[in-house]
């Protein structure tokens, strides 16, 4: 297979996370989408670290990982704390920050 | 140990009165507080004494040394020290300082006793001597700076240390400003020095100005110019005096302390102690002879019309300070200090024995309503009358001796320093008449109401507080003098302080008797013969023959005097109508007050209200205004974006993204 089929791939799921987090409201949905377009580069490297022949990309994949942990574990953590506070679980509505 | 380990210590003797009573005046018994004060001063008199017993020991081209505690300030090519000099010139002024010092704080001991600031006015009254110490012992012109403005701040303090008088804070603040303009030409002067020479330190420039500058070049007069302005602001010489009479708005022993020890002389010093640079600009050192000459005429002139008993006093101040100046000016420097010495007794005598005086009259002032007090009170009268006789130069009296002192130097001078010297007959013609005038007035005749009152009970008359410049009543609390008085026939400590400056002001003089001794010039002639001037002596013949013109001088206006106020009553009104226009112009103090107010104090608040109401209005509100509006217009336009919409953000994030990446894909290919 060729590397056209992965970036394609890639850059299909990037675009439909993307869009995910312009259209959704819900913050959990967002997070979701946020976890996809994470994934689709993570697809682009690995793609591209087998296409040169060495790891380095895929290191960068793990890293990239890791990162993601960290940012569910933020995210759902707020997601939690709206929750508890019984403020709506809808981002529009959660504007206090407009200037 | 050493002379400079012992200026050290008369610097940090005040220094730490002033602390101790400002940091513990809610603990300190207030006796407490008078007695650290007068001793901190005592102290640092004893170790006056041990730098000048120190110099003696010493050969006289030795006896000038510097020292530095650690560095004031030091960036690229400026290095100022913490440093103080000391040489016969510093040691005789703190000598001086101290002395009449410690007698002032032991008269205000006495005097003060009843007023509610009593601890608050002696912190301020230590600060005061502290300053002009730093003022003559410092090194280096920063540190002169320092002290002189320290002196003007002190002095600020105690004129308007009855803070509730409106006319005694007026006054504090007149003698503030200026003295600030005389502290601007100061450091003007400092500016150009180092400018020129590089350096602050005294041993420096006076080594290196006579190598860069040639005599009479135009820096070194502007330098010496602006040095006058300094002189001139600190001494009360004209045109800069007019705070003098109404610094008389403070207590009489403050009156005194700024009269006669500290701050007046300061301009004298000045120029005493920068003599090198004077004898290279000669034009400035003749205006400032000039001004000496008409500061002593005029106040002359002043002090006969006036009727406020410290007034006069205060007036003859300015016209002794004007001997000083003149005798420094001209060279003649050994003379102006020695009369600065004998002028420090019979001064700081005089106003003394007019505070007690005072006292009796509760508050009152005006010698109109005084006579009688010769009855009355008797050593205050026999005080007051030693300190007349000094300050009229009557034959054998300090005054005698330092005054034609100075005037047979300007008359060996020659040429129009001779006429200089006709001047200053003139002005010790004057000087003996308003000396006696006050003095024919108050002590003989038949007892006012007051000095009755003291006669027959023997208490002092109690009435209403009143303020002497406005005849207002006030209250006696904390802020006004206290409703309790105290003459020196019923205190102690103001009778010692008295009865020694008496010693001083009779017999100070005899150290310095022409042909017979040469105590003081001897001790202090070295500091200045790095000056040719200095090298030009008066004759003993020619000082006699001067002495003996003093004399007939003193006496026929203490003559005149006695004929006019004593023998003649009616003369002087007589005078007053045929010579209305001068008398007049006497009595309006020949309207300097308002001619300043005319060429400076109302253009300035001409300016002031035009820029408040025009320029404030149009350019800066309109520059602020229009640096607010941009700002807000700008920000109200970057808010419609912050809308609070996550989405949007994220929508502008990838919309940006995605611009940048089709700007590198166009860009690329």
């Amino acid at each position: 297979m060729t590397i056209e089929w992965y970036i394609v791939l890639s850059s299909l799921l990037f675009a439909v996370g993307a869009m995910g987090i312009l259209i959704r409201r819900s913050p959990v949905v967002i997070l979701l989408c946020l976890e996809l377009m994470l994934n689709a580069g993570n697809l682009a490297l690995v793609a591209f670290s087998r296409m040169v022949g060495n790891q380095e990309g895929q290191v960068f994949a793990l890293v990239v990982m890791v990162i993601a942990a960290c940012e569910v574990v933020v995210g759902l953590g707020l997601i939690v704390a709206i929750f508890r506070r019984r403020l709506p679980l809808n981002v529009d509505d959660l504007r206090e920050l407009r200037g | 140990m050493s002379a400079t380990a012992w200026a050290w210590l008369v610097l940090l003797l005040p220094l730490l009165g002033s602390i101790v009573i400002s940091l513990g005046f809610r603990g300190l018994p207030a006796r407490a507080a008078g007695a650290i004060g007068t001793l901190a001063i005592g102290l640092a008199f004893a170790c006056a004494v041990g730098v000048l017993l120190n110099l003696l020991g010493q050969e006289p081209d030795a006896r000038h040394h510097a020292s530095s505690l650690w560095d004031y300030a030091s960036a690229a090519g400026l290095d100022i020290k913490l440093g103080i000099y000391v040489d016969q010139l510093s040691a005789f002024m703190i000598l001086v300082v101290t002395g009449v010092s410690t007698l002032i704080h032991l008269y205000s001991f006495g005097y003060m006793r009843s007023d509610e600031g009593y601890r608050r006015f002696f912190s301020y009254l230590n600060f005061f001597v502290f300053s002009m110490l730093l003022l003559v012992l410092a090194g280096n012109f920063v540190l002169l700076i320092v002290g002189w403005a320290f002196v003007g701040f002190a002095s600020y303090a105690l004129i308007s240390f009855w803070y509730r008088r409106t006319t005694a804070t007026g006054a504090g603040m007149k003698a503030f400003v200026i003295n600030v303009v005389g502290d601007i030409g100061l450091v003007l002067a400092a500016f150009l020095i180092f400018r020129e020479l590089g350096t602050f330190d005294y041993d420096a420039v006076f080594a290196q100005a006579p190598e860069v500058f040639s005599r009479g070049e135009w820096t070194i007069t502007a330098i010496c110019l602006l040095l006058l302005v300094g002189a001139f602001a600190k001494s009360a010489q004209i045109p800069f005096h007019t705070w003098l009479p109404d610094a008389m708005e403070g207590p009489t022993p403050v009156s005194a302390l700024i009269h006669a020890a500290t701050m007046v002389t300061a301009g004298v010093y000045l120029i005493a102690r920068t003599h090198v640079l004077f004898y290279l600009a000669p034009t400035a050192a003749d205006i400032a002879a000039f001004v000496g000459l008409g500061t002593l005429l005029i106040a002359g002139t002043i002090a006969i019309a006036q009727t406020d008993l410290k007034r006069v006093i205060a007036y003859s101040t300015m016209s002794q300070i004007g001997y000083m100046i003149m005798g420094v000016s001209i060279g003649a420097y050994s003379a102006g200090l020695f009369h600065l010495m004998t002028h420090a007794f019979f001064k700081a005598l005089l106003f003394m024995a007019a505070g007690s005086i005072i006292s009796a009259m509760a508050n009152r002032q005006d010698i109109d309503r005084m006579s009688g007090f010769w009855r009355a009170m008797r050593f205050t009268s026999i005080m007051l009358l030693i300190g007349g006789l000094a300050l009229a130069a009557f034959p054998g009296t300090s005054g005698f001796f330092s005054k034609d002192s100075i005037l047979s130097y300007a008359e060996t001078r020659g040429g129009m320093y001779e006429w200089m010297a006709i001047g200053g007959y003139v002005g010790a013609f004057l000087t003996a008449i308003y000396t006696f005038r006050l003095i024919f007035r108050v002590l003989p005749g038949k007892p006012c109401p007051e000095a009755q009152e003291l006669i027959d009970t023997g208490n002092l008359y109690h009435g209403p507080p009143i303020n002497p410049a406005t005849e207002e009543e006030e209250d006696s609390e904390v802020g006004f003098p206290g409703a309790h008085h105290h003459i020196a026939e019923q205190s102690w400590p103001m009778a010692v302080a008295m009865a020694c400056l008496g010693f001083g002001a009779l017999f100070a003089g005899l150290i310095q008797v022409p042909g017979v001794d040469n105590v003081l010039f001897g001790f202090l002639e070295p500091a200045f013969e790095d000056s040719p001037l200095a090298a030009i002596h008066p004759s003993v013949a020619h000082e006699w023959t001067g002495l003996a013109v003093g004399a007939a001088v003193a006496l026929v206006g203490i003559a005149a005097a006695w004929l006019l106020w004593s023998e003649r009553p009616s003369l002087p009104a007589v005078f007053r109508e045929r010579l209305r226009p001068v008398y007049l112009l006497c009595l309006n103090k020949w309207y300097f007050d308002e001619a300043i107010d005319l060429l400076v104090v109302r253009p300035a608040l001409a300016i002031g209200r035009f820029a408040n109401s025009t320029f404030e209005r149009l350019v800066v509100d309109g520059i602020v205004t229009g640096t607010r509006g941009t700002v807000g217009g700008a920000g109200g336009i970057v808010r419609l974006v912050q809308n609070g919409f996550v989405r949007s953000y994220a929508l502008l994030l990838v919309a940006g993204f995605a611009g940048l990446a089709l700007y590198f894909l166009l860009s690329s290919s």
